[in-house]
């Protein structure tokens, strides 16, 4: 049935100029296709559980080549006992909710912190030049070598702890925030301008959504700093009543624990891991996505 | 209201110079245009004319060195390259024109769709740019230009990365909105065609630094085919012009 276009006004060149621009885009837009969600999954598992079979394979033939005495190096079956062990008697869901408190703490302190340390060195010119090279340096600082200072300034407390999880970890968010606002096209600011974005303005809706790609960058690093001062941190500062994952390791190693202690390693790889990658991989990737800057088959 | 033949832009005698004492780069030179309002203006120039620099000025994004610039309301600018926001929606794009403009929340979302629907991109809403084909963000661009109620549209060679077929339907689209809405084009080009297919007047620029080397009224009948006899035998008269132009460079 001929359709009779409404009221009957449109000019046949209209009609012809509106088919002929979505007959162009129609062919402009080619058919992207999408491997299944669950062929997907599967290719990118296999490679890293094969990979983890190597080095499953590898540790085990260290033991049975019996390259250290068996108390130091345990094989994997005795720490995978030992994990059990200490989940089924809660001694590691404890240390883990505990451990994870403090992450969560110091690393919320140091995105804050950060972030305001980012935004306001990379918008003002003065800070900048103060502080920039500072902020560089101190990302390359061990947060090892902070923990005397901070120890002598908290003592054995939380706070000690928290300290360095937040110097470990501001910097990089901090660098991520002022690099992401240094390589913003110029063109897209001109645009933003044009349209009538004021300084604040532009800021709220240019530069803080165009810097996002690296921050989220620099959260990733950030929490790896966090993550690894956190343990140091465990190590060294044990605070009384409070069970952590780097304390077990500790106390592991005092008891000569070979076992318990390749658990616990084992426990904050894994930790860091998952963070890493459902946190800030599912971040960067949904990003990187919908800026269109991967191929449509990643 | 202004009158009809009112200026909408008016340069009286503009100069740009880039630098400073010895390293100073004139790219403007005593440039004087008046363009009226409704009237559709291609800028003509080889490399050097400071074409860009000519709508920087108009926009106010940048200042002049001398001279006066007049403008008449509120002016659009559309690049070569969409500059489209990759972190919003096409809809979003749009929205955010309107926002920046003081549109209210509740009637962003429908004058959006609205103007997504004049360049024909209904359905394309929710889509990403870079889901786009480049003369799908050109319109998008088209459309976010618009959402800012120019009343005059500033175009830096908008259609110079398409191919011939997609800017020739954009060419008749530009048009058409063009003569449905009565908004000032200042079109800078350098596609001798393009400003013979689209303009009612073609304002030739010197290059190193850029002056106003001639002018051309187009009286053709509109609407025009890019192909005409009639486009072609100004183009011809104008790309000679231009070619005279150019030799001058040769002789320094």
């Amino acid at each position: 049935m001929p359709v009779v276009p409404e009221g009957g006004t449109e000019r046949p060149a209209d009609d012809r100029l509106r088919d002929e621009l979505a007959g162009l885009d129609a062919l402009e837009l080619a058919a992207t296709a999408r491997a299944g969600r669950a062929g997907r999954l599967w290719s990118a598992t296999w490679p890293k559980l094969a990979a983890l079979a190597l080095v499953l394979l590898a540790w085990q033939g260290l033991v049975w080549a019996e390259w250290r005495p068996r108390y130091a190096l345990r094989p994997p079956a005795d720490v995978w006992d030992a994990l059990w062990a200490n989940v089924a008697d809660g001694t590691l869901p404890k240390a883990i909710r505990i451990t994870l408190q403090r992450a969560v703490l110091g690393f919320g302190l140091a995105v804050l912190i950060g972030a305001g340390i980012g935004a306001v060195t990379s918008r003002v010119r003065v800070v900048r030049s103060a502080v920039g090279s500072l902020i560089t340096g101190l990302q390359t600082m061990p947060s090892i070598a902070w923990f005397p200072l901070s120890i002598l300034l908290f003592g054995i407390t939380e706070q000690a702890i928290t300290f360095v999880v937040v110097l470990g970890a501001a910097p990089s968010i901090a660098n991520g925030l002022i690099s992401g606002s240094d390589h913003i096209p110029p063109l897209l600011l001109r645009a933003g301008r044009m349209l009538g974005a004021s300084r604040l303005s532009l800021y709220r809706h240019v530069i803080l959504p165009a810097s996002l790609p690296s921050f989220v960058g620099g959260l990733k690093q950030g929490w790896a700093f966090a993550w690894r001062s956190l343990m140091a941190g465990e190590l060294l500062v044990i605070v009384e009543n409070k069970p952590s994952i780097g304390q077990q390791l500790q106390f592991s190693r005092d008891l000569n624990d070979g076992a318990g202690l390749l658990a616990s390693m084992i426990v904050i790889l894994a930790i860091g891991i998952v963070v890493d990658s459902l946190v800030f991989g599912v971040a960067e990737r949904s990003i990187r996505r919908r800026w269109g800057l991967v191929d449509g088959a990643d | 209201m202004t009158a009809p033949a009112a200026a909408a832009i008016s340069l009286d005698g503009v100069s740009k110079v880039f630098g400073h004492a010895t390293s100073a780069l004139p790219a403007l030179d005593r440039v004087s245009i008046d363009v009226a309002a409704g009237e559709f203006l291609c800028v003509l120039g080889a490399s050097g004319c400071g074409k860009s620099t000519l709508l920087n000025l108009i926009a106010g994004l940048d200042a002049p060195t001398a001279g006066r610039i007049g403008l008449e309301g509120r002016a659009g600018l559309m690049f070569q390259e969409a500059a489209l926001f990759p972190w919003l929606t096409v809809a979003g794009n749009i929205e955010l024109a309107l926002r920046l403009r003081g549109v209210a929340r509740p009637e962003r979302r429908a004058r959006a769709l609205e103007l997504l629907s004049l360049v024909h991109l209904d359905g394309f809403a929710d889509k990403r740019p870079h889901q786009l084909s480049g003369g799908m963000r050109q319109r998008v661009a088209l459309a976010r230009a618009l959402a800012q109620d120019a009343d005059v549209l500033l175009m830096d060679e908008p259609f110079g990365a398409l191919d011939a077929m997609t800017r020739d339907l954009l060419h008749t689209e530009l048009e058409r909105l063009w003569q449905d809405r009565r908004f000032t084009v200042v079109f800078v080009t350098h596609n001798v065609r393009e400003a013979a297919r689209l303009a009612d007047r073609i304002v030739l620029l010197s290059s190193r630094p850029g002056r106003v080397a001639g002018e051309f009224p187009v009286a053709i009948d509109r609407p025009r085919r890019i192909e005409s006899p009639e486009v072609s035998s100004l183009a011809v008269e104008v790309t000679d012009r231009l070619k005279a132009e150019v030799r001058r460079h040769a002789a320094h």
